[in-house]
């Protein structure tokens, strides 16, 4: 017997179990007061009848696929109890249904518990992806060592496929891509960061309401451009513009290069910057301000010796959260910096990045057991961790600004 | 009297009514003339004319809602940070009109100086609260003179000797009725010739509240001061002159001792012997 027709009708038993909880308790009303409202008494004995058989189908399923699969032949055995189950506990909770039965109590637990339940599934789940990109990784570092895999300047990750082959050793020093990461991600800040915050300032502190009211969500709508349309953007647009202004002063400037993906990557995250700084700023208190212009500073004396300072951790978060959106950004780099894992300095030139090399590394057909593709994972375990850290900074400065005025 | 009677005798009252008692003095610092204001539509302040006298406290008392703290603000001009607000009419400090568009508010708002409801010292450090004024107005030519400033104004307002051995801490470490004298100092700062207040110890206790009373009875000495309050007895005990405002209207003005003992208008007796507000 199919699972989902099982609880399907268990679901609709519960249904009826409600209005037959809710009947009982109506009529009790009519003699004395009760200590919880009619719909509780229905609820509980709904959920409590439900939760049960629910409960044996699942453990039964669990055990079939896992452990016993002869028990599949006996599905509508499984019917059977279930549906036993659920009258049983409907029978006990029915009977318990009083005046004085606390419902209400055990229901507003029940949803409580509900809840929790909730939102420790998000904790699970990053749990969960940690340990398992921990568990692959692992099996890289067993054949590659750690310190080769930070420390190394040279990153080519071929495997030999015999082993007489010449010259095809692979080397995974991961230095270059996490060079070409933070170059990227550093001209990607220079540029949101300050045109970030200067409209974060203009918004905030001169425009008027009706000129906020049409250039804030204009703003927004950058944040919800999908980031490959800004890889189309770089690659058609902005690197074949730096390359002819390049060469027009005689620079040399590689057709992919690490500035036209930063640039684009930079006016992606101006909106992140631009609403968190707006934010921010809007917290600080009027009062603040007042006092500052009741002594005749002006508007911009008052931004930059008051506002400024005052908004300071919150907008050095919001900075913090930027970078660690770059440095984890991919699409716009894949289309625009290029793949050539090269360790320079030089914005000019192709590099690589950490998200980049993920891409390519598991993209088309592999082995999940050769160092190819686990180093993948191992270049994911660094970016989750650097990642981790930068945000929980951020977030922790932002936290205790906010503390500061409440 | 019910009091829905008294509601409609109040509002014949208020449309028939000019200004009860005398708005002039002999010796006027600030001379305001017909001024009104205007949240959008909304009328705040409905005609008022006043003058304020040299060296005196003028205490302005009424109902919330009744335009005090909108009238105030007119003084240094604090009501053009409201976008809807409109002011219009003559408000003459030094025979300069200030409501002229002309006028300058930076060195406005250093002449009239202005003391707010909530203790608002700034996230620096004692010393660098009071020194902000200065610094900004380049009023010190060097630190040794910018020294002499923030000590004479923290003793000034009464706070040297408590915060002496702390300058460096921050503003926001002190109690609320020091903060508050904290920014007593940050206004005297920028030496002004008139400070505003508004509501100036309604966040502090008692004590602090009389600490700062005192303070006002002293600076009398040396600067005009129009002070907004809810406490009546505080108007008594620091004030000279009393403006009793009721719905954007000033209804009596006169010496602080004669309003509280023998008010000439109904409203004005009404309102102190706690009828309503």
């Amino acid at each position: 017997m199919n699972i989902t027709i099982i609880l399907i009708i268990i679901g609709l038993l519960g249904i009826s179990a409600y209005y037959t909880g809710l009947r009982k308790s109506l009529t009790l009303r009519e003699d004395k007061l009760l200590h919880s409202t009619p719909i509780y008494h229905g609820a509980i004995l709904a959920i409590n009848s439900s939760l049960a058989s629910i409960l044996l189908v699942i453990v039964w399923v669990l055990f079939e696929k896992n452990i016993f699969p002869e028990l599949l032949a006996f599905r509508n055995i499984l019917f059977i109890i279930s549906i036993f189950i659920f009258f049983l506990t409907a029978f006990f909770t029915f009977k318990k249904i009083k005046n004085k039965f606390k419902a209400r109590d055990k229901v507003e637990k029940i949803i409580e518990l509900f809840l929790l339940v909730c939102s420790s599934l998000a904790i699970l789940i990053t749990v969960g992806i940690f340990l398992s990109v921990i568990f692959e990784s692992n099996r890289f570092f067993e054949s590659i060592p750690l310190t080769e895999f930070l420390f190394g300047t040279h990153w080519s990750p071929q495997m030999p496929i015999r082993e007489d082959q010449a010259g095809s050793t692979g080397a995974f020093g991961a230095v270059p891509l996490f060079t070409g990461t933070f170059l990227i991600a550093f001209i990607a800040m220079c540029i949101a960061g300050p045109i970030g915050l200067m409209s974060a300032i203009f918004l905030s502190e001169y425009a008027s309401k009706s000129v906020r009211d049409i250039v804030k969500p204009l703003t927004e709508i950058l944040a919800g451009i999908p980031t490959v349309v800004y890889g189309f953007f770089a690659v058609i647009v902005v690197a074949p513009f730096i390359r002819n202004t390049g060469n027009y002063f005689g620079i040399e400037v590689a057709s992919e290069s690490a500035l036209a993906a930063g640039l684009v990557m930079g006016v992606m995250i101006i909106p992140f910057v631009s609403s968190i700084s707006d934010d921010v700023i809007n917290a600080v208190p009027q009062n603040l301000k007042n006092g500052s212009l009741g002594v005749g500073a002006t508007k911009s004396e008052t931004i930059k010796l008051v506002i400024i300072p005052a908004a300071l951790p919150g907008i050095i978060g919001g900075l913090l959260l930027a970078v660690s959106r770059a440095i984890g950004e991919t699409m716009i780099v894949v289309m625009a910096a290029g793949m050539s894992a090269n360790l320079t300095a030089n914005p000019f030139e192709a590099v690589t990045t950490v998200t980049v090399q993920i891409v390519v590394l598991l993209v088309g057909d592999q082995e999940f057991d050769s160092p190819k593709t686990l180093a993948a994972f191992a270049l994911g375990l660094v970016l989750f961790i650097m990642t981790l850290i930068l945000n929980y900074i951020a977030l922790h400065i932002v936290r205790k600004y906010r503390e500061q005025y409440e | 009297m019910n009091n829905d009677d008294l509601i409609k005798e109040t509002e014949f009252q208020i449309n028939n009514s000019e200004t009860v008692g005398n708005i002039h003095v002999e010796d006027p610092r600030i001379i305001v003339k017909n001024i009104n204001v205007r949240y959008g539509e909304k009328l705040a302040i409905n005609n008022v004319s006043i003058d304020i006298g040299k060296n005196e406290v003028l205490a302005m008392i009424g109902p919330s809602g009744c335009g005090k703290s909108t009238f105030l603000r007119c003084l240094n001009r604090m009501n053009d940070t409201i976008e809807s607000c409109v002011v219009d009419g003559e408000l003459y400090l030094d025979n300069e009109n200030i409501l002229d568009e002309k006028t300058d508010v930076v060195p406005l708002r250093a002449k009239v100086g202005m003391v707010f409801q909530k203790p608002n010292p700034f996230p620096k450090s004692i010393y660098e609260n009071v020194a902000y004024g200065p610094k900004i107005h380049g009023l010190a030519k060097n630190k040794i003179e910018l020294d002499e400033i923030v000590f004479n104004s923290l003793e000034k307002a009464g706070l040297f000797n408590e915060v002496k051995d702390r300058l460096d801490a921050p503003g926001t470490s002190l109690s609320g009725g020091q903060q508050q004298r904290l920014c007593i100092a940050r206004t005297i700062a920028v030496s002004p010739e008139v400070i505003l207040m508004d509501e100036p110890c309604s966040a502090l206790d008692p004590i602090a509240t009389a600490k700062v009373e005192e303070l006002i009875y002293e600076l009398k000495e040396n600067f005009t001061i129009v002070i907004v309050t809810h406490a009546m007895q505080q108007a008594a005990r620091v004030s000279q002159r009393t403006a009793y405002f009721h719905l954007g209207n000033l209804v009596e003005v006169g010496p602080t001792q004669k309003i509280f003992t023998t008010p000439q208008h109904k409203l004005t007796e009404s309102y102190i012997t706690g009828r309503f507000g």
